[in-house]
């Protein structure tokens, strides 16, 4: 019986002696490619959520401190202590009140972009010369219109330039969403139960990290084409 | 069932109170047999915790510091530079400690590779950029009244760099002491393991050690914080005393 079991086992292993290996097997990737679709797409789904709402709360953030500057400091300070708290710890300190799931993850994956937007709007508003907005007051425009007509788009440059750092960041820790039951390509990584072997497995890391960062470069390239649309001054100095 | 020292876990415990429980007093695990939680054991897990980070961060500031001193005081790699942060941003952690695991090896220095490659890209392009930003004309006046170009380095742009530099190593520290949290995953012992090995832990040694996890990731910003305050020049505090928040906070004139 014990020697049946094991010529069973023997065939198995030469014929995919390579994933028995745990190496690194073109073949299997090949055939096994369509697996990563699911996790792929909710990676996609987590990192554009979380960064689409932290990007509307950093923003009205943003204009509030630009209008009342002391709360700069204290807004920065939260935002600062929420980018410090590790997104593993984070995303355990949630499960008890928001529980296992996507939510858990966007929350704290949203924390994260908070800093980061905050930081860059009002870098770039601050960047505004005073001479342009005190030229497009003289030139009778209101508060409101100075700021939508003059100041954002003269902060474009930095808004966006925070928009993609928080892109890319957000796709790196929506590799650990798995731990708040967020799934992602982090699942594929960590968890043997995802069909694909875990972190010993060197196709199934190469395959969910390659994705991870394809991923993040395919969304700073999206940013970076879109800045050269919108702001079309600055491609004829460049 | 062996008999073990310490007494079951609480029952009926809220989520947080079971994992503060689970923080301050020694317990029997879930699957039973051993004991598990209290100061002893989560001081000795903390304390590995800092070692591989602390070895790490050390790496990484001899190897980033000495290099963007002088890229930035020659004024030449910047492409370097900005482009090893940008990549470094892009790998997610998960992904590089799961190609080290799968390809180089598991333990100890595998990790601390690790996380020095993750702690160097912030280091360089601050080191980098303060270098820079440092005035032209006052490294000209330096190279007038005669000192030397390590004099100039080492007196002038250093000094004036610090702030930065130690916004650099900041930003490195929190991320590596964070993500020293995955270390188990290649078989170093760190804060990570209760959370690793729920089947022994439980929920309250997850959320105990998340905790325990997050203050000790604000305690390294916080202390790291001051000793930034401390090594910045007192010159330097005089003139940007709102430097702490590391905006540039410039006034707009008043316009009437």
């Amino acid at each position: 019986m014990n020697a049946l079991f094991a010529a069973t086992e023997l065939r198995d292993r030469s014929e995919s002696n390579c994933v028995a290996d745990d190496g690194f097997c073109p073949d299997w990737i090949a055939e096994n490619l369509h697996k990563y679709m699911k996790p792929l797409l909710e990676h996609v789904f987590l990192t554009l959520t979380s960064v689409a709402i932290g990007f509307v709360i950093a923003f009205t953030l943003a204009l509030i401190a630009h209008r009342r500057r002391w709360l700069t400091g204290p807004i920065t300070a939260v935002t600062g202590a929420l980018y410090t708290v590790p997104s593993v710890a984070a995303f355990f300190l949630l499960l008890p009140i928001t529980g296992r799931g996507d939510k858990t993850a966007i929350i704290a994956l949203t924390a994260y972009t908070l800093l980061i937007l905050f930081r860059n709007i009002t870098t770039g508003l601050r960047g505004v010369p005073a001479e342009t907005v005190d030229a497009s007051r003289g030139m009778g425009l209101t508060e409101r219109q100075t700021l939508w007509q003059v100041e954002l788009p003269l902060a474009l440059p930095e808004i966006l330039a925070g928009l993609r750092i928080a892109l890319t960041t957000t796709v790196g820790l929506a590799t650990l969403a798995f731990f708040a039951g967020g799934g992602g390509l982090g699942e594929q990584i960590y968890s043997a139960n995802a069909g694909t072997g875990g972190i010993y497995f060197q196709s199934n890391v190469v395959v969910a990290g390659g994705l991870a960062i394809l991923l993040a470069a395919t969304f700073d390239l999206i940013v970076l084409g879109g800045q050269r649309l919108a702001l079309p001054w600055r491609r004829a100095q460049a | 069932m062996a008999e073990v020292s310490c007494p079951p876990p609480p029952e009926n415990l809220g989520a947080f109170q079971d994992a503060i429980d689970f923080i301050v007093s020694e317990r029997e695990s879930v699957s039973g047999g051993v004991c598990i939680g209290g100061p002893s054991e989560l001081l000795d897990l903390a304390a590995r915790h800092m070692v591989v980070s602390v070895v790490a961060m050390a790496i990484a500031v001899a190897i980033a510091v000495p290099i963007g001193l002088w890229l930035g005081h020659r004024g030449v790699g910047e492409f370097l530079a900005v482009t090893v942060s940008n990549v470094g941003r892009a790998v997610p952690t998960l992904a590089l400690l799961a190609f080290f695991v799968a390809f180089v090896g598991i333990g100890f220095t595998n990790v601390v590779l690790v996380l020095t490659l993750l702690a160097i890209p912030p280091i360089l392009t601050n080191t980098f950029v303060g270098i820079r930003q440092v005035d032209r004309e006052t490294v000209d006046a330096a190279r007038g009244v005669g000192l030397t170009e390590t004099q100039i380095i080492r007196q002038v742009e250093f000094p004036l760099a610090t702030p930065t530099i130690f916004g650099g190593i900041r930003t490195s520290a929190v991320a590596v002491v964070a993500t020293a949290t995955i270390a188990p995953l290649a078989n170093v012992q760190s804060l990570g393991i209760p959370i690793l090995e729920p089947q022994t832990y439980g929920d309250p040694g997850q959320l105990g050690a998340a905790i325990v996890i997050a203050v000790i990731t604000l305690a390294t910003d916080a202390g790291l914080g001051l000793a930034q305050r401390a090594a910045t020049s007192k010159g330097l505090k005089a003139a940007e005393p709102e430097k702490r928040f590391s905006l540039p906070l410039r006034r707009r004139e008043k316009t009437a």
